[in-house]
């Protein structure tokens, strides 16, 4: 029998994935074990408590630079960025949500643990410095949506739309797992880093850092497997169909969870994967990646403008942003990572802001979510209406408001990337969006309501939420300094080298 | 001290300063949102927020006095404004002799007119708008006097621009002030325009806006440069003083009400261009003489030109815009000779007596319903005496009778003029000295001398108590304003030296002569209307007088075609091209572009939306799309490399 | 290229199909039928289903249990590779251990106060 060493366990790094964990569990079970009561008040408090925890334990390990548990997590402050942006935007699904579950009477344990546990999955992913721990906190964090898309049970756009989310998703999945498999085949393991014997302890950056170029073939063709897998989730073209149905179908709070969070989770997964370990790759998965973040843009954008649906023209939005933060990931540099991460953090809070709006102005079994159905909702809702404009404006790129400066980051990074035909697609997609965005404040300030207006009760959380991210949207605009400093100080445990002439690797 | 102070800099202490602006500021503002519920004591709200204004200015200007000589300028910063990289600009405030003189002119004469206001306004529908918008002025000017920066002062620039506008055409449902009011805001523009790019220039040459530091790095100017900053600023100063190419619009703008005349386009906003220059007078001297001796002609010639013109207006308040503009010539005059303290302190005195005649003026129209034809008017003294001693006084001040104000800072200009050795300039102001007496007098003997007439259906009655209180102060500040530079006593020039340097004056024998010139030539140009207008066999004497220069009269009854010139020159053109830009270019051309953009990009959205059909097949067909083109992609980059 | 480590895959997938292919082809032409009434029938011995609709539907409560089953067994699996190396793991295997069995107490705690394991409404 071989000698058996004992597996190092370090668990500072994996300390808020499973503090929400734990807490999803505790949350089910006092929830089963207390039983049915008239207001279920504990419910958003344990699962308030948990978040907070989780985001001061990512918070703890700021600074941090090393790999745990045998070289599968990362603990760096790009974790750590992402890890605290996703327990904010988690205590915003659940305050938002709280209101809404009430509302349409659906409350129930398993939506705060689903959260829960889908930020835990996308904490995870962030972290994540191996393939395998990439492709099981994907699932985890998919299959929680899944169930909370179809949440509105008794909905059958809700059903119908987590089980089109759910097909699909599955079937991107399958793409992810072919791309480790073809990565496993390639560099003998499925770790991102590896250490410095790449014989030992293989990995992909170290395997890129001592194989002759001749022998990358098979890594590239993962790598497109890779990008169909993540492509998926940060909804992308062409991997974008089930995003307007799903954004649809899906409660309010949870589409804008969505949007905020995996988004972000993906492009975690993204930007250390292409931007830091397949740095040197870059010459081959750049043309791709262009290629997908133009259509996504065009795409995008060009779809938005017929939509009449505020959460399908919402979708396409995010389909749109998805584009323009691809431009940071062609840069590949360290604008671009910073970048991208102060984008998500903030586009996280513009559109769960917006979504926050919609799940109010949306009324009773979400019954209200045409575009008409703003019309004159800044004569009923002045502060509705205000705040619903603010978030388009900043989803535009409008200055003074926190997207105005994402957008400028990001398109910068591409611009010092030399990629500035990229950044000129990206300016003209930002004008068509614009102008979706304007017919929406167009409806609100400048049409007559249809009918009477009916009053709409608007939680004290739901508010809170919408204050909340109002003033973050126009406090980062103004003051942008302190998030872009901190998104740059998240750099990456593996950094990519300065971009220098690159002479053409791999094939 | 209260919370409003913001940081202070090296200096004297300033006492509420941001109040000199935030006062009348916060009338305009509460006025506009509840003027109508304010009602009939809007008036007296505003002229309680301006004359707390002057208050707060006065103990500033106390302070400044009370501080040593090396400390009277002090920089006061309230908050950043602009803060974008390198480019940073505060709203700070700058006090120092210069604005504060102009505080106390804008705030004194202001409050002044303010009160006038009450009495004059009375009765009118939009009685709280006005006072509203005369507050906003005011406080628009207090900011481009106080500002310490270019920036900020050129937001004070535009803010009482817009306010010209808006109270020139404050009775806009007459077509004539509408208009006027149009064409104050663009013969403006025009000014504003070069001044903007005067701005810029100056930026991009020293890199900063403060007042401080362009003066500071004007030295080390090219000299080219400095011209060219120097000139644009200028043509910013011949919109808002209406000078020659740019005076046409004052004329027209007696449309407004008369305190409107009195307060903006008399005694402060129009003087802001002198202001402006005596301010920046590094830059000017920095050129190297062009841009002064450019200064100095324009004053001249717009002094003569003016006065040519209001000999042959009947009209009132026109004889008095073309007085102002001429006045204004002057100002301009001192300043191109370089006598910039001479130029501020004509700047005080006339503040004064044009002040004055506006609202006399504005007092024997309310008193004739708002009759300005002075054909129809004589005699006026006996029936409203109050009004026609004051006007006597305004009037022999800007004659410039000793000793009353204007001799003093007229002398004090010519005297300058000829100190520096600029003959013909002095020359063109000795004869525009005889003209402006020859045209005032005019005014005034058709007006309140003779035998007594009215225009039918009008009997005259003197001004009522809130209109005789303005009168009177400024009737005793006409006859004896002149004591703020009396030589050997207190002197404003001395005051203003630290800021704008030293005027240069004339000594012993000389500075008799020359004043006694001026003095003889205004008596002249006072007995030469008196014998073509009130001695007997006048009507005789003033054919013959007026037959051998029958075409120049009649040119300057005709303004001297300069508003058709104007019109066929630049405005027709402008229009077609107007026409052009917005039929042919914008219609068909921009609105072509972006109406067709917009509807491709509709049709392409309409077309790519049915790809969205809601079958999981077709979406996971478009996925497989996407990995057949990505595979085949990367298969062939691998294959072929 | 690596591409060639792959070849033996791709020969055994494609021997692997071919031969069940034949094998099924082959067999059904070489084997004697003769068909007879009693032969179509499901189950020789004669009892015949009921006849109805043949795609009659589970209970789902067949599925829940079904896959409820499968979690907790296959879990279960999981505590033999410990029990081989108990010794090695010491007190931190048996920490590791009674974490994982809470959890899985947890779920169960669930399920059942959730009413999953109860076949009737």
């Amino acid at each position: 029998m071989p000698e058996f060493t004992p597996p190092q366990v370090q668990l500072a790094g994996v300390a808020p994935e499973i503090t929400l964990l734990v807490s999803a569990l505790i949350l089910l079970i006092v929830d089963t074990l207390i039983g049915e009561r008239p207001n279920r008040w504990f419910l958003p408090v344990m699962a308030t408590a948990g978040l907070v925890l989780a985001g001061a334990f990512a918070a703890s390990t700021w600074g941090d630079n090393e790999l745990q548990l045998s070289g599968a997590i990362a603990l760096d402050g790009f974790a750590s960025f992402v890890k605290i942006s996703l327990a904010v935007f988690g205590l915003l699904t659940v305050w938002v949500g709280r209101d809404y579950l009430v509302r349409d009477a659906l409350e129930d344990s398993e939506f705060y643990a689903l959260v829960l546990l889908a930020v835990a999955g996308m904490m995870l992913m962030a972290a994540a410095a191996d393939l395998i721990i990439m492709f099981l906190a994907l699932e985890t964090f998919s299959i929680a949506l899944y169930v909370l898309v179809a949440f509105k049970s008794g909905s059958l756009t809700s059903q119908e739309s987590a089980m089109k989310y759910f097909l699909l998703g599955a079937f991107s999945s399958a793409f992810f797992l072919l791309g480790i498999a073809l990565t496993y085949g390639a560099v003998g393991s499925t770790a991102l880093y590896g250490g410095r014997d790449p014989v030992s302890e293989p990995g992909i950056a170290s395997f890129l850092s001592t194989s002759p170029t001749a022998n990358t073939g098979l890594l590239v063709l993962a790598t497109g497997f890779l990008i169909i897998g993540l492509g998926f989730k940060i909804a992308a073209v062409p991997f974008h169909a089930w995003t307007p149905d799903a954004y649809q179908g899906a409660p309010s709070p949870i589409t804008g969870f969505m949007a905020a969070g995996t988004k972000f989770a993906a492009f975690a997964a993204i930007l250390r994967l292409f931007d830091a370990t397949l740095f040197s790759l870059r010459a081959e998965w750049r043309p791709l990646v262009i290629a997908i973040a133009v259509a996504t843009m065009i795409i995008g954008s060009v779809l938005a403008v017929v939509q009449d649906d505020i959460k399908r023209l919402l979708a396409y939005s995010s389909i749109a942003h998805a584009g323009f933060i691809l431009t940071a990931v062609i840069a590949a540099n360290d604008r671009g990572v910073s970048g991208a991460l102060f984008y998500l953090a903030t586009y996280g809070l513009a559109v769960l802001g917006a979504f926050a709006v919609v799940s109010v102005v949306s009324g009773q079994d979400e019954a209200r979510v045409r575009l008409a159905g703003y019309k004159g909702l800044f004569f009923d809702h002045p502060a509705l209406a205000v705040a619903l404009t603010l978030f388009l404006l900043s989803l535009a790129g409008v200055p003074v408001t926190a997207g105005f400066f994402g957008k400028l980051v990001v398109f910068g990074a591409a611009v010092q990337a030399s990629y500035s035909w990229v950044v000129a697609i990206g300016v003209i997609t930002s004008a068509i969006a614009a102008f979706f965005y304007l017919k929406i404040m167009v409806r609100m300030y400048l049409e007559e309501s249809e009918g009477e207006s009916s009053p709409l009760p608007i939680g004290r959380l739901a508010a809170g939420v919408i204050a909340i991210t109002a003033v973050a949207t126009i406090g980062f605009g103004v003051v942008p300094g302190p998030l872009l400093r901190a998104a740059e100080d998240a750099t990456m445990f593996f950094q990519p080298a300065p971009e220098t002439g690159q002479a053409p690797l791999g094939g | 001290m209260m919370g409003v102070q913001g940081e202070v800099a090296a200096g004297f202490e300033p006492v509420l300063a941001p109040l000199i602006i935030g006062l009348p500021l916060a009338g305009a503002v509460v006025l506009l949102i509840f003027g109508k519920r304010i009602g009939r004591l809007s008036g007296v709200l505003a002229c309680g927020t301006i004359g707390l204004a002057a208050v707060a200015g006065l103990l500033n200007f106390i302070a400044l006095l009370g501080a040593p000589e090396e400390s009277r300028s002090t920089t006061q910063h309230l908050f950043d404004f602009i803060s974008v990289g390198r480019f940073q600009t505060g709203v700070d405030l700058l006090l120092d002799p210069l604005s504060l003189v102009m505080v106390m002119v804008v705030t004194g004469v202001g409050t002044l007119i303010h009160v006038y206001s009450i009495g004059y306004m009375h009765g009118d529908p939009r009685y709280p708008r006005f006072f509203a918008y005369l507050n906003l002025f005011a406080s628009f000017m207090l900011l481009l006097v106080l500002a310490d920066n270019l920036l900020l002062l050129y937001v004070g620039w535009e803010g009482v621009g817009l306010c010209s506008y808006l109270l020139i055409g404050f009775w806009f449902d007459r077509p004539s002030a509408a208009a006027a009011a149009k064409k104050a805001f663009l013969v403006n523009r025009i000014g504003d325009f070069a001044f903007l790019i005067g701005m810029f220039v100056l930026f991009g040459a020293i890199g900063s806006l403060t007042i401080g530091q362009i003066n500071e790095a004007a030295g080390a100017l090219s000299a080219g440069v400095a011209t060219t900053a120097a000139l644009l600023l200028f043509a910013g100063a011949t919109g808002k003083s209406a000078q020659i190419p740019l005076y046409v619009w004052l004329p027209d703008a007696m449309e407004g009400p008369t305190p409107v005349s009195a307060l903006i386009h008399a005694a402060t906003m129009v003087t802001a261009g002198v202001y402006m220059v005596a301010r920046f007078s590094p830059v000017f001297e920095a050129s190297g003489g062009t841009a002064l001796t450019v200064v100095g002609v324009i004053g001249a010639a717009t002094a003569l030109w003016a006065a040519l013109m209001a000999c042959t207006e009947y009209d009132i308040k026109r004889v008095l815009a073309y007085s102002t503009i001429s006045q204004l010539g002057y100002m301009f005059l001192a300043l191109g000779v370089g006598a910039y303290s001479i130029a501020v302190f004509h700047l005080v005195t006339h503040a004064f007596f044009k002040g004055l005649l506006f609202l006399g003026a504005g007092a024997v129209m309310h008193a004739l319903d708002g009759n300005t034809d002075m054909r129809h008017m004589g005699g006026l003294r006996r029936p409203m005496p109050i009004v026609g001693y004051t006007f006597m006084a305004g009037w022999l001040a800007i004659t410039g009778v000793i000793p009353f104000a204007g001799f003093w800072s007229k002398d004090a200009i010519l005297a300058a003029a000829w100190v520096e050795g600029n003959y013909v300039l002095w020359g063109v102001g000795v004869f525009t000295t005889l003209l402006t007496a020859f045209y005032m007098s005019r005014l005034y003997l058709r007006v309140f001398e003779g035998p007594l007439r009215t225009p039918e259906g009008t009997h005259a009655h003197d001004a009522p108590l809130t209109m005789a209180i303005a009168l009177v102060p400024l009737g005793v500040l006409s006859v004896a304003g002149g004591v703020i530079n009396l030589p050997g006593l207190l002197t404003l020039e001395h005051f203003l030296e630290p800021v704008v340097g030293e005027s240069l004056a004339p000594e012993g024998a000389l500075a008799f002569i020359l004043s006694g010139i001026a003095l003889v030539v205004a008596v002249a140009g006072i007995m030469l209307a008196r014998s073509i207008y009130m001695a007997s066999g006048a009507e005789a004497r003033r054919a013959r007088f007026v037959r051998p220069m029958a075409p120049l009269v009649n040119g300057a009854r005709h303004k001297f075609y300069v508003d058709e010139i104007y019109g066929r020159l630049i405005v027709l053109p402008g229009k077609r091209f107007a026409l052009f830009c917005a039929d042919v270019l914008d219609r068909r051309g921009i609105d072509g572009i972006v109406n067709g953009t917009a509807t491709l990009i509709g049709r392409t959205s309409q077309g790519l939306r049915h790809i969205q059909t809601g079958y999981v097949r077709n979406y996971a067909a478009t996925f497989l799309l996407g990995v057949v083109a990505v595979f085949s992609f990367l298969i062939l980059r691998v294959v072929a490399g | 290229m690596t591409l060639s480590a792959y070849l033996p895959i791709l020969l055994l997938i494609i021997i692997s199909t071919i031969f069940a292919v034949a094998s099924i082809f082959v067999s059904s032409k070489l084997a004697p039928s003769r068909w007879t009434f009693a032969k179509r029938l499901p189950y020789e011995c004669g009892i015949v289903p009921e006849q109805s609709d043949e795609r009659e539907r589970f209970p789902v409560k067949f599925y829940l249990v079904a896959m409820l089953f499968i979690i907790f067994d296959i879990e279960t699996v999981f505590l033999y590779p410990w029990a081989v190396v108990y010794q090695e793991l010491a007190v931190f295997g048996l920490i590791e251990m009674v974490v994982f069995i809470v959890i899985l107490l947890a779920a169960y705690v669930y399920v059942w106060r959730r009413g999953g394991l109860e076949w009737a409404e």
